[in-house]
């Protein structure tokens, strides 16, 4: 089974480990690492649930190799919040009851943290054409769609 | 997935003798279609040599009125970027409407056209601009680029490295997207130049093609004539029929937005 070493910096820690070529920088994250928060959905890059950032990018953890990752930062789910305080968009979400079955929230919040990089006031719309790459199974999205306008707005006044 | 040797390549030449070496190798940039195709079994290839981080791959200028993007480019470097918006925005439209934003961060133009999927965007936008794929070691028009389904003129480990575009007076990409994946089931490519008017229809067939009927019915002001669709792609999401009915609906739509 081929294998390399790879060396990436990992929610602010540096990690070096040997990996089969062909393990997916999601599974990599869960199994490897132990970081469950970044889930798998559908596994064809299309739900959102294994959203993570990679160098400030937001991107679909299942459809990266974790060789093609090595040298990179690496941002995902468990280390947005600050010392045990959520992040604003974390709390964002809990308070808008942005969640039912809570399997999507962890990508949902990697993708709204990447608009609120873009974008320090999104509308509605814009909202939710950010959120194309992220499926809902439970809310209908209102709920979601008005905690990343208010986190948005928390993080950019902030 | 299948088992593989991984290896980064550090310069274009790196890549071609990396290429060389290995059995049965593929290269990889984004991997937003090649990753899928290997879970699915559909692809095994031996070594993948990842040209990502090539600099020379890199970039977007303009000289002596054409557009030149580099292969290694992302989707949304693409649709971001000043220079296009300012030069071809029919281009910043296409690039802005593949996918979703974290396949926008991944995927690449020259990834995009090596692949040739009968669905994707670029493959509209390279014909109706007029467009040249620049490889390692020559440059192929648009014309004789795209063969027939999933297969290019490209030579086995030749590398795209450049692709230019000629810049057009107006131009307007419209699809009609497929609810799910955002692939075209028809998009319509339309571009005004000095002496003429191309159109481009990806989707509709086994690769994308210059839809001369049509450009010859705008030139005379006729009515848009309906595409012989005896060879055109039929599956669960759009009848041939169907498709060859969008063609004339996405080509009215692309030339009312242009101007």
């Amino acid at each position: 089974m081929p294998v390399n070493s790879v060396s990436m910096v990992v929610n602010g820690q540096t990690v070096e480990k040997e990996v089969s070529t062909k393990t997916l920088l999601v599974t990599f994250l869960r199994e490897s690492l132990g970081l469950t928060g970044t889930h798998i959905g559908c596994d064809t890059s299309q739900c959102g649930a294994c959203n993570v950032h990679v160098n400030g990018k937001c991107v679909k953890s299942c459809t990266i190799l974790a060789v093609q990752v090595d040298g990179s930062d690496v941002v995902t789910i468990e280390g947005v919040a600050n010392d045990g305080e959520l992040n604003p968009m974390q709390e964002a979400f809990k308070s808008n009851h942005a969640l039912q079955c809570g399997f999507c929230t962890p990508g949902m919040v990697m993708t709204a943290l990447q608009l609120a990089k873009q974008n320090s006031s999104p509308n509605e719309k814009d909202i939710r054409k950010y959120l194309e790459g992220n499926f809902c199974r439970c809310t209908g999205y209102h709920n979601i769609v008005k905690a990343i306008s208010e986190g948005t707005k928390a993080i950019n006044s902030s | 997935m299948y088992e593989f040797e991984y290896a980064r390549a550090s310069s274009v030449n790196d890549a071609l003798s990396k290429y060389q070496s290995a059995s049965d190798p593929s290269y990889i940039a984004g991997g937003h279609t090649l990753l899928p195709t290997m879970k699915q079994r559909l692809a095994s290839p031996s070594h993948l040599i990842d040209i990502s981080k090539l600099e020379d791959l890199k970039g977007i200028k303009i000289e002596d009125e054409e557009l030149f993007i580099g292969a290694a480019t992302t989707h949304e470097e693409v649709a971001d970027s000043e220079i296009i918006s300012a030069s071809l925005p029919g281009l910043s439209d296409l690039a802005e409407g593949i996918g979703d934003p974290q396949v926008r961060a991944r995927g690449t133009i020259g990834g995009s056209l090596a692949n040739n999927d009968p669905a994707a965007d670029y493959p509209a936008a390279l014909i109706a601009l007029d467009g040249t794929i620049q490889t390692n070691n020559r440059e192929i028009p648009s014309n004789d680029f795209f063969v027939d389904l999933f297969e290019t003129a490209l030579e086995d480990g030749e590398l795209i490295t450049c692709v230019k575009f000629k810049i057009p007076n107006k131009s307007k990409y419209v699809k009609f997207p497929n609810p799910a994946s955002r692939y075209a089931i028809v998009g319509v490519m339309f571009a005004e130049f000095n002496e003429n008017k191309r159109i481009a229809v990806t989707g509709a067939g086994p690769c994308a093609f210059r839809a001369n009927n049509i450009e010859t019915a705008i030139a005379e002001g006729k009515e848009i004539p309906t595409l012989n669709y005896e060879n055109f792609n039929s599956d669960i999401h759009a009848s041939a029929e169907y498709r060859s009915h969008l063609i004339g609906v996405m080509t009215k739509r692309a030339i009312k937005l242009a101007y």
